[in-house]
């Protein structure tokens, strides 16, 4: 448990409405110096309403939000000199060099030009994009513009690092790099917090994280938690004939008679157009158990639960838009 | 250690009151963006600076001119129709930069670099942006005005050295149109509108302001429509200035007016920046 001097940022009942849509409706968090926290949920949950509160760039319609032990809305400017940003849009200057983008930037928090040349060389090392320097960013690939950005946010040395969906639209190559400096400046105690609809990002990055669904907060704590509370150990995953699903669906549900008797019980059965999910403790012994009711898979899998089952199973398979 | 900024947070409490300097202390950071920017552009901008004012005097001035200046007429104030336009044609300079300078530059700001956003999550609040905006395009003004008056001097068109004073004046008359401009041009989505808005005001306020002609040509119930629009006062003013008819009565009326035009669209500025980057 955090101590109360510890907490960089509280949020009661913050709510967010435009006109008569709730964008953000009456969420609760806290968050303590030095932690990971993420925003996880489909689009249109209020992740990126709720970053802009935090960011002081949207006043919220009601509640309690304080930040760095101030009113955003009556310390806007100087809660904002101590974040770091990465929005969802890069909102770089494409036709400025990399580094005349880091001087722009690095002037509107009135930092002296000696410091900004000093730790533009620093943070595009930290980047790895010192050989770009003097470059152009436009014809920039999108992992190093985001990189770009990542380094722009700490010009001002922040103390809380705010990361909207930092990784949407890269490839796998770039996500990695991107995820690789976030986890270092996790391990020199930055306080950071991040959206993402990416449950191996969340995993990787987040001690502790919110899932949101349509404005309100579904559940909250670690990734290993959530998996605890909302998904089985395992999970076994069942291929048939397309069109015996349901058949096959109703014979498992024989397993789930006493769940807890046995290792192998069924704790909860999902069937889907192309496969049928067995949420288990013990994959291998509800594929024993499955096989003894002369079920014939075509493929099955056993896997660990992840995020993304929690996550499925608190904000559904339908899509929210 | 890589980098000095990714170092753990200090631990100092943040004091309300730390950002430092006033209201135009922020204002002057986003103007040094806009000046940042400019380093790219500025060599072809002074060169339709001076482009323009060579065009239009040359043909309107001198060519046009010499066609009108053959049926010399009193209501042009006994003066040639060069030195009766060229005044004129700064004042409208004024508007027409005013124009350039605060549609799509603004909008370009919201919707393509989005530079307002990014400059918004500093410690900037929405009306420093645009203030620092509306610095950098005082300065595009003054600029172009005062290359205007280097050319009038050079085509010969000016009748007095108070011609010197049609510089703020034409500044001014600009600047009774920016800050409106950018405050409708922020809470734009599309520049679909920036093109009719240019034909059917910013063109007929052009002809019409009587930097072509006198005011008394139009038709007596169509003049009070001159008389509200800034331009008319921009160009009645330099004009005054230029031929050495200026009062200091008139003066401060067409001043008056245009100063007031201008605190309008500057309040009005303040609460569409704020809506439009603090939503």
């Amino acid at each position: 448990m955090v101590s109360e001097a510890e907490v960089l940022i509280r949020a009661r009942g913050l709510t967010k409405r435009f006109g008569g849509f709730t964008a953000v409706d009456g969420i609760d968090f806290s968050l303590a110096r030095g932690e990971a926290f993420g925003f996880l949920g489909p689009n249109g949950a209020g992740k990126s309403s709720t970053m802009r509160m935090i960011g002081c760039v949207s006043p919220p319609t009601s509640g309690e939000l304080t930040i760095l032990g101030l009113d955003p809305v009556a310390h806007g400017p100087a809660i904002r000199s101590r974040l770091g940003v990465v929005p969802q849009d890069d909102t770089l200057d494409i036709e400025l060099t990399v580094q005349e983008n880091l001087l722009v930037y690095g002037r509107y928090f009135g930092l002296p030009r000696a410091v900004i040349r000093e730790r533009t060389a620093m943070l595009l090392d930290f980047v790895q994009l010192t050989d770009r320097a003097g470059d152009q960013v436009e014809p920039l690939s999108g992992g190093m513009k985001r990189r770009l950005v990542i380094a722009r946010s700490l010009i001002n040395e922040p103390d809380i690092l705010l990361l909207d969906e930092p990784t949407t639209g890269l490839d796998p190559q770039a996500r990695h790099i991107v995820w690789d400096r976030l986890f270092r400046l996790k391990q020199r105690g930055v306080t950071l917090i991040l959206t993402t609809h990416y449950m191996d990002e969340a995993e990787q990055l987040c001690d502790r994280l919110v899932v949101m669904d349509t404005g309100k907060i579904a559940a909250e704590g670690s990734p290993r938690e959530l998996i605890g509370r909302y998904s089985t150990p395992e999970v076994l995953e069942l291929r048939f004939d397309p069109g015996d699903h349901e058949q096959a669906a109703e014979k498992l549900a024989g397993l789930s008679r006493d769940p807890g008797e046995r290792q192998g019980a069924a704790q909860r059965i999902e069937v889907l157009a192309d496969r049928v999910l067995v949420y288990t403790t013990d994959g291998d012994e509800t594929l024993e158990a499955a096989r003894g009711l002369g079920l014939e898979p075509v493929t099955s899998l056993v896997r660990r639960s992840t995020l993304e089952d929690v996550f499925l199973r608190l904000t559904g398979r339908q899509l929210g838009e | 250690m890589t980098a000095q900024a990714t170092r753990p947070p200090r631990q100092a409490p943040v004091a309300p009151g730390a950002a430092p300097g006033g209201r135009w202390a922020f204002a002057v950071r986003e103007l040094r963006f806009w000046l940042t920017d400019y380093r790219r552009t500025w060599r072809g901008s002074v060169i339709s600076s001076v482009l323009g004012p060579l065009l239009y005097l040359g043909a309107m001035g001198a060519g046009l001119g010499s066609l009108v200046d053959r049926h010399s007429d009193a209501r042009l104030g006994g003066v040639s129709y060069l030195a009766f336009i060229a005044p004129g044609l700064l004042a409208a300079t004024g508007m027409q930069t005013a124009f350039g300078e605060s549609m799509y530059p603004v909008l370009g700001s919201v919707k393509w670099v989005k530079n307002y956003f990014a400059a918004a999550a500093t410690p900037l609040r929405p009306s420093d942006v645009f203030r620092g905006h509306l610095l950098f395009v005082i300065l595009r003004l003054a600029m172009n005005c005062g290359i205007f008056l280097v050319v009038i001097v050079g085509f010969g068109g000016a009748r007095s050295p108070l011609i010197v004073a049609a510089v703020p004046v034409g500044v001014l008359t600009g600047l009774a149109f920016a800050p409106a401009l950018m405050a409708w041009s922020v809470t734009r989505a599309r520049d679909t509108s920036f093109s009719v808005l240019m034909r059917f005001f910013m063109i007929p306020l052009f002809l019409f302001s009587g930097t072509f002609f006198p005011i008394t040509q139009i038709p007596a119930w169509l003049r009070p429509v001159a008389y509200v629009t800034p331009l008319w006062h921009g160009v009645e003013l330099c004009r005054a200035l230029s031929l050495g008819t200026a009062t200091l009565g008139g003066a401060a009326l067409h001043v008056g007016y245009l100063l007031a035009v201008a605190a309008a669209g500057f309040a009005a500025a303040h609460v569409s920046y704020t809506r439009r980057l603090h939503e």
